[in-house]
């Protein structure tokens, strides 16, 4: 008997990889202290602005048409509001962190 | 650089988020958790350039002026915000990132063969239903945050505005997103796409302006969560599991946040999310003064002679003292008050400020040690030893209302049990009703003292008086 070759949808691993992640997400964020939810928003912003990975792919295409030409300039804006977003977050969060202090003795 | 080694450092990027949320368990771990989550950001950036580098001179030169103006900005914001303004400006990234994923799946319509999606008119159906998912949750976030922003910085009021058959509307909207995006996978067509923009942003705006300005905390970390779920459907169109994975995570941590919020306010989800919750309760609340009760009167000199004497104190904070910035007096008088051998403690509700974990970052930035302030289950069942319950700005989160009596609108929200310390002091403007607008019993219990005045003065002047 001949074994037919059973691709799987690239989709379905993509989807794998997202469950899990949520349920990674449940668990590590129930365990972040009540007194870092703060931080914790600001730094989940910074990490959401990975979505700068899609602004360098857009911004970066090769100009040919005048659909690419319109992507560019998607991208291009889309670059700067990551961009804000990454440094805004990250530097806030960790302006935030210093501040946190134990008892000094 | 091949395919396999970029999906590799994306995953790399992708466990690097993972552990900066995870270094978040504890104040001492947090500021390495932060380094890692910049280490994951270059490594994704890098990894994008290194394989889909800009196509010619000019790109490149966008793409470093775009990275050089985001940093600039972003970098003097974050050095110049007031930690007081924290809500409005994580409401204003939310909606960057909202209008970023907006403009991905724009760029990744216009030009798919840079995405591998396609060739443009001819997109695959599956990536149209990620991209059509990311880019309205997207819109709705942006627009949504920017509602939220106006409110929080009070550039718009921040009254519930509700709007005659909004349910029906909103229905209306919703049912018509899913038209056109069920089109837009059929057909492909640019109009389609622009529209579903169109109407997101439009059910962004409604689903915000009815909800009050009591439930920001809850709409804020909604939008989080929706900035999440945004990234995790443009992940899922560019195949990035960087940015699926971290979608996921922002995702469940906006959602837990909000459960949280919910549960610290006694209030269900759904209930926020229809909004309307702080427009009629005033009304309520002056009703129930019909006998004027006496409240006891002190002065500062009376409340530093008290507390010299105590031999613990617990200060409730609220964010009434966040607004008359006496933060730094108050840490002042907890200073003096441990010198003279008193314990001093800090007690937070979850919903002290005007968003989670607010307030511990206000005290943190007056130099307050973050292990003499508790949440609220790991101290409530202290008061009872204490000799003074020191409250001040905060109000509601303090009303006994909330576990006496069954009629009162906050009846079951998990409230701060000062009245059962020896003597509870409470800084407050006036005797009127808090942020909800509900009458506070405590004020008039005979081992209340009410200190009137600014809270930041009033602190001062008890500070002098030691």
């Amino acid at each position: 008997m001949e074994h037919a070759a059973q691709v799987v949808d690239p989709f379905i691993f993509r989807l794998s990889i997202f469950v899990l992640a949520v349920f990674v997400g449940y668990f590590v964020v129930w365990s972040v202290t009540p007194a870092l939810h703060t931080p914790l928003m600001s730094v989940t912003n910074a990490i959401s602005s990975v979505i700068v990975v899609g602004a360098l792919l857009a911004g970066g295409v090769a100009n040919v048409s005048s659909g690419s030409g319109w992507a560019r300039a998607f991208g291009f804006v889309a670059l700067i509001f990551a961009c804000i977003n990454i440094f805004g977050g990250f530097l806030v969060t960790q302006r935030m962190l210093a501040m946190y202090k134990k008892k000094s003795k | 650089m091949s395919a396999n080694l970029s999906a590799f450092l994306y995953l790399v990027a992708g466990v690097l988020f993972i552990l900066s949320l995870r270094g978040l368990s504890s104040p001492a771990s947090s500021r390495q958790g932060n380094l890692f989550g910049m280490i994951g950001m270059a490594i994704a950036v890098a990894t994008t350039l290194a394989n889909h580098p800009p196509a010619d001179g000019l790109a490149w030169v966008l793409v470093i002026v775009g990275i050089a103006i985001g940093a600039v900005i972003g970098a003097v914001i974050a050095r110049r915000v007031p930690m007081t303004s924290m809500p409005e400006l994580v409401a204003a990234f939310h909606s960057l990132v909202g209008m970023a994923a907006v403009l991905v799946a724009a760029g990744a319509f216009y030009a798919p063969e840079a995405f591998d999606i396609g060739t443009p008119g001819n997109i695959h159906p599956q990536s149209l239903v990620e991209m059509s998912l990311g880019v309205a949750i997207g819109a709705l976030t942006f627009t949504g945050s920017v509602i939220a922003f106006l409110k929080l910085s009070a550039r718009m009021s921040g009254a519930p505005i509700i709007l005659p058959g909004r349910h029906i509307i909103n229905i209306a909207i919703a049912v018509a997103l899913v038209f056109f995006i069920v089109r837009l996978v059929l057909t492909g067509g640019a109009i389609d796409f622009w529209l579903i923009v169109i109407l997101a942003l439009a059910l962004g705006v409604l689903m915000i302006i009815p909800i009050g300005g009591a439930d920001m905390p809850v709409v804020i970390s909604m939008l989080n969560s929706y900035s999440g779920w945004a990234a995790a459907g443009i992940g899922f169109t560019l195949g990035n599991s960087a940015l699926i994975i971290t979608g996921a995570l922002v995702g469940s941590s906006g959602a837990i946040l909000s459960y949280i919020m919910c549960h610290a306010m006694n209030r269900s989800f759904i209930s926020v999310i229809l909004g309307g919750f702080g427009g009629e309760t005033a009304a309520a609340g002056g009703g129930a003064g019909g006998e004027q009760k006496p409240a006891k009167l002190g002065s500062a000199d009376d409340a530093a002679f008290i507390m010299k004497n105590a031999s613990k104190v617990i200060i409730v904070p609220g964010y009434g003292m966040a607004v008359a910035q006496a933060q730094h007096a108050l840490r002042e008088m907890a200073d003096i008050l441990k010198k003279e051998g008193v314990e001093v403690k800090y007690a937070i509700h979850p919903v002290a400020g005007r968003m989670p974990g607010h307030m511990n970052v206000l005290l943190a930035e007056a130099n307050v040690p973050y292990d003499e302030v508790f949440e609220l289950e790991d101290i409530n069942s202290e008061f009872a030893q204490a000799d003074i319950a020191f409250v001040i700005g905060a109000n509601d989160v303090t009303n006994p209302a909330a576990e006496e009596d069954k009629t009162s609108p906050i009846y079951g929200m998990p409230v701060l049990q000062v009245w059962k310390a020896g003597t509870v002091m409470f800084i407050k403007r006036s005797l009127a009703s808090g942020y909800a607008g509900i009458d506070n019993p405590l004020f008039y219990r005979d081992n209340t003292m009410m200190l009137l005045g600014d809270a930041k003065k009033v602190t001062e002047n008890i500070v002098k008086a030691m």
